[in-house]
């Protein structure tokens, strides 16, 4: 029997007891309840915000309420300005989509949502710890993960170049449909900086982003903490200097960047991609875009593509984690509406027609939804992005975590871990010097 | 009572008719449209970031001059100001350069073919700068440069065009030269035709050569234009954000930061309003120190004349 959609009056009963001490004070009736604007992140994926549209336009039908959606796109920034105008103005959209970070440093202006993700933790377990990172606040959820949009960044590998001048076999290590084999032990960054200069000597380096866009910081973030290097701790102390992790790991990059292509300083999201799509390169860290887009442009490389876990480090395995999160402003009109949304949203049928539409793009923010059949089916070759969503022995991990969220926030944006190894590498600075300068920025990071 | 109210009517009607004679009057109601846009934007929004720059992050609490005092600890904000600086007087200094030359050129092709020469020099200024500066990055791109694949032609190995912090601080001031040289050539050109011929000609019967023609009667004639166009571009290059933004978004290492782009990284990007609104304010003083110099300079020169 197929699942009854979920309704506002549904959720809210859901929502029951548990939000009886929090009180609802916007309920309307259903033949009440007024409109709703919405601003969404506007999917790379062509077609993939026409899934979403049709769940929301369903969902408006059944609740009778006028829903107006935008697609807000992140180039140029735009969905930051968008979120930072409205909470200027104190007027906007009902639901918007914020980046990564935006949500805690908006908190004041946000309304609680431990009632949804109580009540949608009842039917899916819990979210992933790195959105609770994210989207909780003095222990009170202020945003819900958005089920569009959320990515994790793993390496994308050609299967036949590693094959020949590594002799690492990635289908094998990563087989489609199946857990990774026992020989994935052995995937580490150990095994990535020794097969680097045989890559390079083939003439197909690997090519991981070291400039300052999200790319670039969301898997350095990764190698950071697998190697244990934080650089502040959850309460706000500066380890640089005094956690020898971070020694390590930067010794650990200026060997890599030996084998890496000069220019990857400089590389923005789309560098990465097109060296990929090129047919130059035989590993980057990102999305399963860059094989999309591979599929259409260069069809024989997004053949021989396979995207598998992060490479494990001394402390484990991360996966760099980034997601779009979906909030409501104190000042919404319409706040009973938003939460219904939201909830509907989420529900385990919907996720998977967005999945669908993306492509398997999207990685939901509940482990539990990280099954659906999208990801083995999608080609060629068959399973390629099968291992995409973190499963097993990986955790999703956000660059700058666990520093306290206000410090962490700079770290990210100002990009402080890959600006590290470029002052150590290409910079020509010293270990020392290096950790002094990134002590003393951190320091300015603790601002109020 | 009945006698005195024309007569009060009369003067308020002769009165009236007096206001509106005066010229100044009518020339400040002309210009209100535009002086009310100004306030609503630029003289509001001027204050309001002054406001911000003295609150604290979570613009909460006013903090007075807080945030410049933070800023004046941080050598990163003083990295800012020296390659601000760098960025808007190289490219400044160059774009007057050839500007002032393509004026000349331009000045003494025949009348009937400027036309053409003045539509296409123009190009690079008309063009939205956000496209143009799209074009460059494609030239410029780090894996795929055609400036390296020229370059390739020659056996000249790549040029780390926007990762290399050297390479990529001309790169920004090159492109800036290339979309703002064709606002000094227009203003040149303008100049240059306003110039007496007969001035050339005494000059030319004193034995003058064309590089003393130029020293002594082209420059000091042109001199308040150059002022003027200076000052304007230097105002305009300072606030740049656009150029630098696309191409190295302030990067590798920060090495091209400016003003604009090192503000809207700590307001918007890292949600820090305050701040931002503090270092984008930091270019009013030096700008207005600039403007007063060149100003003054203008105004002594019209007295002396």
């Amino acid at each position: 029997m197929p699942k009854q959609p979920s309704g506002r009056r549904k959720f809210l009963k859901a929502a029951g007891a548990a939000s009886a001490a929090l009180a609802f004070p916007y309920i309307r009736t259903s033949y009440a309840a007024g409109s709703l604007s919405v601003g969404f992140w506007d999917h790379w994926v062509p077609g993939a915000n026409d899934a979403l549209t049709k769940v929301c336009q369903d969902w408006a039908k059944r609740e009778k309420v006028n829903i107006k959606i935008d697609y807000i796109t992140t180039q140029g920034n735009k969905l930051q300005l968008v979120g930072t105008s409205e909470a200027q103005a104190k007027a906007g959209h009902d639901v918007l989509a914020f980046l990564a970070w935006d949500p805690l440093e908006k908190a004041k202006d946000l309304e609680p949502m431990d009632d949804v993700i109580r009540s949608l933790e009842k039917e899916y377990g819990k979210v992933v710890p790195a959105m609770e990172y994210l989207g909780k606040k003095n222990g009170h959820w202020i945003a819900v993960p958005s089920p569009t949009g959320t990515q994790v960044k793993p390496p994308c590998a050609r299967l036949s170049l590693w094959k020949e001048a590594a002799g690492i076999d990635f289908q094998a290590m990563y087989p489609a449909g199946q857990k990774p084999t026992a020989e994935a032990e052995n995937w580490t960054w150990d095994t990535l900086l020794k097969a680097a200069p045989k890559l390079q000597k083939v003439g197909h380096p690997i090519g991981l982003g070291l400039g300052q866009t999200t790319d670039s910081i969301d898997w350095v973030g990764a190698l950071f903490h697998s190697f244990g290097a934080d650089l502040v701790d959850a309460k706000g102390n500066i380890l640089v200097k005094k956690n020898d992790a971070v020694r390590q790991v930067l010794e650990y990059m200026q060997q890599l960047v030996k084998y890496m292509p000069p220019d990857v300083f400089a590389w923005d999201d789309a560098s990465n991609n097109k060296y990929l799509i090129s047919g130059q390169g035989s590993m980057i860290m990102n999305p399963p875009s860059a094989w999309s887009v591979a599929k259409r442009d260069n069809p024989k490389v997004a053949e021989d593509c396979w995207t598998f876990s992060m490479p494990k480090g001394p402390k484990g395995r991360f996966s760099p984690y980034l997601p779009i999160i979906l909030g409501t402003w104190k000042f919404s009109k319409n706040k009973s509406a938003a939460k219904s949304l939201l909830h509907e949203l989420w529900q385990r049928q919907n996720v998977e027609k967005y999945d669908n539409a993306s492509n398997g793009y999207d990685v939901p923010s509940f482990a539990s939804m990280r099954d659906f059949k999208i990801w083995d089916e999608v080609s060629p070759p068959k399973g390629t992005v099968y291992h995409y969503p973190p499963r097993d022995d990986q955790t999703t991990w956000v660059s700058g975590a666990p520093a306290p969220a206000n410090v962490a926030n700079q770290m990210y944006v100002q990009s402080i871990m890959t600006k590290m190894i470029a002052k150590c590498t290409q910079g020509g600075e010293s270990i020392p010097k290096t950790l002094d300068w990134a002590a003393s920025e951190i320091e300015g990071y603790a601002r109020t | 009572m009945t006698a005195v109210l024309p007569r009060q009517r009369v003067a308020k009607r002769g009165g009236l008719r007096r206001l509106a004679r005066r010229k100044s009057t009518v020339a400040f109601a002309l210009a209100s449209p535009l002086i009310i846009l100004i306030a609503a934007l630029v003289v509001y929004p001027a204050f309001y970031s002054l406001h911000l720059a003295t609150l604290n992050k979570s613009m909460e609490h006013f903090v007075g001059a807080g945030n410049f005092e933070f800023l004046f600890k941080r050598d990163l904000f003083w990295m800012v100001v020296k390659q601000s600086c760098i960025f808007a007087i190289s490219a400044v200094v160059f774009k007057a350069i050839t500007g002032f030359v393509l004026a000349h050129f331009v000045h003494n092709i025949p009348t009937r073919k400027q036309r053409k020469w003045r539509g296409m020099l123009l190009i690079p200024w008309v063009i939205p700068p956000a496209m143009s500066t799209l074009a460059w990055f494609w030239l410029f791109d780090p894996s795929y440069s055609a400036f390296n694949w020229i370059l390739n032609q020659f056996h000249i190995g790549n040029v780390d065009w926007l990762g290399e912090p050297n390479w990529a601080r001309f790169s920004v001031i090159l492109v800036n030269v290339w979309y703002g040289a064709p606002f000094f050539l227009i203003m040149y050109l303008a100049a240059l035709k306003s110039v007496p011929e007969q001035l050339y000609e005494a000059a030319e019967i004193d034995g003058a050569n064309w590089w003393q023609k130029i020293w002594y009667v082209t420059l000091p004639m042109m001199r308040n234009i150059i002022s003027i166009t200076v000052l304007f571009s230097l105002i305009v290059t300072f606030a740049n954000f656009d150029i630098v933004r696309i191409l190295t978004a302030g990067g590798p290492i920060d090495q091209t930061h400016i003003f604009a782009t090192w503000a809207f990284k700590l307001g918007i990007e890292g949600n820090d309003i305050p701040l931002g609104a503090s270092v984008s304010l930091f270019m009013f003083p030096i700008l207005g120190l600039a403007a007063w110099f060149i100003l003054k300079d203008i105004s002594d020169r019209g007295q002396q004349a």
